[in-house]
């Protein structure tokens, strides 16, 4: 298999792919993932934030009840695998883009499969506020929409920071899954070479590709989150 | 004024009950600088913490001038704990902020344009010995340093009453002490009334006027800080006055004097040796409480002398030499 995968034929083959394919395959999952992380970023943020605020002891007690099905929906949202979930909101995708194949389809499933992830990540950043500190914010007569605007979340923005950078590169990676089916991106390529047209260097560049993108994610975040945080330095 | 008017308030907790406080009643008088004292787990913070219901007390009232705090609607509290504000054994500064913004801050709540509120704050550096940590961030700062951001962030918005809940807990003697005098220049110059929870005599002595003792959630005893240390009354104070078990001491026959160091100057010559080569008098250490903090001496000591004749030739020889106050300590009383 080796020799196959670099015999010249196939060099050549690879090259001619990466310089037509990747890219557009490069720009179509960076655009995938940012764009999705936003959107579940949007919906994911106020969620993690009623799910701590909206607690029994939190600044703005929400009725159990209420508490119960959000907990419930995000555990049920979570559960379901990636590749079930996108088939299961075929209709909510035609829906909203009017097709299920496609980079911009490829957007609803993983908005969906990220905000429940990304309300849970939110919630466990703020949790590390000190309750100390919003005490004393209630103290000085903080309301509670001040406390969650003004303590709670600037105090944790370098968690939320490493936190949304755990958000990014999972969401590549599912956007990369979601070339399975209909997706665009380097997914795709990595599945339509490798898995159907056995081309295996096309494949390994695709996974190379993505890799050195989740590293560049990666020391991106974490040098935001050092930067921004003051109790260090 | 504040009244606290039997007040309780009892925690639900997995295997029953906690009575934090029972029936406690307090009138602390404008101006005061009044201590709470108490062993841990006696309902110090809970008790402060229900004067600006950051704790809703179970029963009882809050009265501030008059106002039934508990009684009051959420945006009119708000308006009051501007004016009852608060610092804390953590110090409890926003970490993401500098020194500037975190004084800022509870004019910010307030609504006050940034502008103002900035000058307000600069000029609150100032009064409280830090004008060049206006841009430090809280974690460049040591824990006095701290403490001092966070008495000026509770000074911005003008309060009335300022609540120190073990404000100095955490810090070493010295600056323990610094802390303590700009509390007393606050109060002295801007005429707010503070109220120190703590568990270290040391504070009371050093600047409260009254003192009250908790113990088990009920006011043990309640005075003006001269009479509650010199004469403790309850047992709870006479821990807390004498730590190391004096009790037995005062039971003896001898006379008890109780010598009272509230900053006078240290002397290099050895006072009760010098006692005793001046006026003849030999007088027993029973216990001894003291520290030097800077070129002053704080704390208390407790005499043992021979006879009635004696406890004032030491009184009248102490306090003409020293900046001391001696009190004789009745057994009996
Ligand atoms: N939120 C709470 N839930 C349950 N019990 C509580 C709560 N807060 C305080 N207590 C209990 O009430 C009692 C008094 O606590 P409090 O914190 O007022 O004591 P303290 O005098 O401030 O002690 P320390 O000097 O250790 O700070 C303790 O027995 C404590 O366990
Ligand atoms: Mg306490």
């Amino acid at each position: 298999m080796l020799e196959k995968m670099f015999s010249s034929k196939a060099l050549s083959d690879a090259l001619e792919i990466f310089v037509n394919e990747f890219p557009v395959a490069v720009w179509e999952t960076l655009y995938v993932t940012v764009l999705s992380t936003a959107f579940a970023i949007i919906l994911g943020l106020p969620l993690g934030v009623l799910l701590v605020a909206g607690e029994k002891n939190g600044v703005y007690p929400l009725p159990a009840w209420l508490m119960q099905i959000l907990n419930v929906v995000i555990n049920l949202l979570r559960s379901v695998p990636f590749l079930i979930l996108m088939i299961l909101v075929f209709p909510l995708t035609r829906l909203i883009v009017g097709t299920t194949v496609g980079t911009v389809a490829s957007i609803v499933p993983l908005v969906i499969a990220a905000f429940p992830f990304i309300a849970r990540l939110v919630e466990t950043s703020l949790r590390e506020v000190s309750p100390n500190i919003i005490e004393a914010a209630q103290s000085m007569g903080a309301t509670p929409f001040q406390i969650i605007t003004k303590v709670m979340i600037p105090e944790s923005v370098p968690s939320l920071l490493t936190n949304a950078t755990t958000a990014v590169i999972t969401i590549l990676g599912y956007s990369a899954m979601s070339g399975i089916i209909g997706g665009g991106g380097l997914g795709k390529i990595a599945i339509n070479y490798g898995y159907y047209r056995y081309k295996y260097l096309v494949m390994m560049i695709a996974v190379v590709l993505l890799i050195l993108l989740v590293k560049i994610f990666q020391s991106l975040g974490t040098r935001l989150a050092t930067k921004s945080d003051k109790r260090l330095k | 004024m504040i009244e606290i008017v039997n007040l309780s308030k009892s925690f639900d907790v997995a295997d029953g009950r906690v009575d934090a406080l029972k029936n406690v009643s307090l009138t602390i008088n404008d101006g005061d600088i009044y201590g709470i004292i108490g062993m841990s787990g006696a309902g110090k913070s809970t008790l402060v913490r229900c004067i600006n219901m950051l704790e809703r007390p179970s029963d009882g009232k809050v009265l501030i001038n008059g106002t039934d705090i508990g009684a009051l609607s959420d945006a009119e509290l708000i308006k009051t704990r501007r004016k009852v504000t608060m610092i804390f054994q953590g110090f409890n500064l926003l970490m993401q902020r500098t020194c500037l913004k975190n004084i800022c801050f509870p004019l910010e709540l307030a609504g006050v344009d940034k502008k103002s509120a900035r000058k307000r704050a600069l000029e609150l550096l100032e009064i409280v010995g830090l004008p060049d940590k206006a841009n430090a961030y809280p974690a460049q700062l040591s824990g006095g340093q701290q403490q001092r951001i966070a008495i000026a962030r509770a000074l911005a918005t003008d309060p009335e009453i300022l609540l120190c809940d073990e404000a100095t807990s955490a810090l070493d003697p010295n600056t323990t002490h610094s802390i303590l005098s700009l509390i007393r220049e606050i109060n002295e110059r801007l005429g707010i009334t503070v109220i120190i929870i703590t568990h270290q005599m040391s504070v009371v002595e050093e600047i409260c006027n009254r003192v009250a003792i908790l113990d088990g959630g009920m006011v043990a005893e309640e005075g003006t800080v001269a009479t509650v240390f010199s004469k403790p009354q309850s047992s709870a104070a006479k821990r807390l006055v004498f730590p190391d078990g004096a009790n037995e001491i005062i039971d003896s026959h001898e006379r008890k004097l109780r010598v009272v160091f509230n900053g006078a100057f240290a002397t290099k010559t050895p006072m009760i040796t010098k006692m005793a080569v001046d006026i003849g008098i030999c007088a027993n250490i029973l216990a001894a409480s003291t520290k030097c903090i800077g070129d002053k001496v704080y704390g208390n000591m407790l005499l043992g002398v021979e006879d009635e004749e004696c406890v004032r030739k030491v009184k009248e020889y102490l306090e003409m030499t020293a900046d001391v106050h001696v009190e004789e300590v009745n057994a009996d009383a």
